[in-house]
């Protein structure tokens, strides 16, 4: 079965093997095949949940907020999509490479906030369609809480939970159950799915905040 | 009523809009584009959006130049010159007691005495050679408050640079590290176990040609975990401190996130270490 891929996604062949590519301006030493540039599943938890064929409800044009953008190897492909993409970096030093990513894209705009603390950046960004969650900090089900403010009822949080971000000792089952459970308390779950073979320890959320 | 980044501002003023992006606050997002065509601010959407990402760019650079300004390799500049000070200051203190023990006959030691002499405690003759070492006494002093304000320079930007280091070494000996890696990208490079020897290069040499007793411990040595534990678990306390410091490391230069639960953990493995054998002192 080939699940249903975002608009502005596409399965292309990259010396023989088929992969998810974007149209954009290459960033990080990506296949390209004349404008489609590889969407690599091993360097993007997103595109790892892509490849992996889980229902985002991703679609071209919506209005998305970023949270961990790092270097912006991710935010370069969902900004290909082509909607406004707020990127919410705390760290210096990827910020440094998210800034060049956004010189090839007028629809980037990066932002150097701590995602803990979304009221020290709530007077820029305005209501999303997609919440991107790539954070490596513990409390990540408190940050998918915190910016539940940025989506309406219709709106969906695309997460990636790390395990030992949370408790590095734990075994991974335990950490993620308790991650999910605490989800719930703001958001219905609509899939979720662990990452491997492209990333251990992580676990692919697709939700949808609760009224 | 909250108000979005561009609330009052004169639209072709992209560094006032950028200073309110970096320090503005709301407690939730409205619908900001709309707001800023109805105040004006903008013609249009595709205008606002414009706007919107010259002020993010300018105020994210903005930002990351400052934090790559206060970055590794100034500290590195600050405590080698805090290093020189030091043994400068007490390389002439030295010469002070010396030409001091001759005039006065009064036998001190150390800065402490060159600052009595520089403050006329000591000897306050008249005599031109009074004067010489009144003279040199004073550098003696002012160097050595140089070497103060240079350590307080350090602390103070350290915990900027290295927040997660700095928590668990302490400024001063996070910027020694920092320094004699070279700075904080190759400390983050290095096994711990260099880390570990870090400083005592001299003895790990002597020990690899033969005889000498293999160092357990570099500049860390400083660190209370390591020089207030028994002799006998002193090697293991230095591997587990460097095994953290490194981690330390790490974490500063490639996310830079602040990570308290190191401190927890290094408490603990320390009391394991110092608890185990011996009478548990």
């Amino acid at each position: 079965m080939t699940p249903s891929l975002p608009g502005g996604v596409e399965r292309r062949d990259f010396d023989g093997t088929t992969a998810i590519a974007t149209q954009g301006h290459p960033e990080y030493g990506e296949a390209t095949d004349g404008q489609y540039r590889r969407w690599n599943p091993h360097r993007s938890k997103l595109g790892a949940m892509l490849a992996l064929g889980m229902d985002t409800g991703l679609e071209a044009d919506q209005k998305t907020l970023y949270l961990g953008a790092a270097a912006g190897t991710t935010v370069s492909h969902v900004a290909d999509l082509g909607g406004p993409t707020y990127a919410v970096e705390f760290a210096p030093r990827p910020a440094r490479d998210l800034l060049s990513v956004a010189d090839h894209r007028p629809n980037i705009f990066p932002l150097l906030k701590d995602a803990r603390k979304p009221e020290s950046y709530a007077h820029v960004v305005e209501p999303v369609d997609v919440v991107v969650q790539d954070v490596a900090t513990r409390g990540q089900a408190r940050v998918a809480a915190l910016n539940r403010r940025f989506l309406d009822g219709e709106g969906r949080l695309l997460a990636a939970v790390k395990a030992r971000s949370e408790d590095v000792t734990a075994d991974p089952e335990a950490v993620f159950e308790a991650v999910v459970a605490e989800l719930r308390d703001h958001y219905e779950l609509l899939d979720t799915e662990q990452l491997d073979p492209y990333h251990e320890d992580h676990l692919g959320v697709v939700a949808r905040p609760l009224e | 009523m909250t108000d979005g980044w561009f609330a009052g501002l004169d639209p072709d003023d992209t560094t006032a809009a950028a200073e309110r992006v970096a320090s503005g606050r709301a407690d939730a997002p409205e619908d900001w584009p709309a707001t800023a065509v109805d105040a004006g601010y903008t013609a249009d959407t595709e205008e606002y959006y414009e706007r919107l990402r010259a002020a993010t760019m300018e105020a994210t650079e903005a930002a990351v130049t400052e934090r790559e300004r206060a970055d590794d390799q100034q500290l590195v500049h600050a405590v080698r010159a805090m290093a020189d000070c030091e043994r400068t200051a007490n390389e002439l203190a030295e010469r002070v007691a010396e030409w001091g023990g001759s005039r006065y006959g009064e036998a001190g030691s150390g800065v402490g005495y060159a600052r009595r002499i520089a403050e006329g405690e000591v000897g306050d003759g008249g005599e031109s050679g009074d004067r010489a070492l009144r003279s040199l006494a004073e550098r003696v002093v002012d160097v050595s408050e140089e070497a103060d304000e240079l350590r307080a320079y350090i602390e103070r930007t350290a915990p900027a640079v290295a927040p997660n280091l700095s928590m668990l070494a302490g400024p001063v000996l996070a910027a020694r590290l920092i320094s004699l890696s070279g700075g904080l990208e190759s400390l983050a490079k290095q096994p711990s176990g260099t880390v570990q020897l870090l400083g005592a290069e001299d003895a790990l040499f002597a020990h690899l040609r033969g005889g000498a007793p293999s160092p357990k411990h570099g500049i860390i040595f400083t660190h209370e975990y390591v020089s207030g534990t028994r002799r006998e678990e002193r090697g293991s306390a230095a591997r587990a401190l460097a095994g953290k410091l490194s981690i330390a490391a790490r974490i500063d230069h490639y996310s830079g996130d602040r990570r308290p639960d190191l401190q927890r953990e290094l408490d603990e493995r320390m009391e394991r270490i110092r608890s185990r054998g011996g009478d548990g002192e």
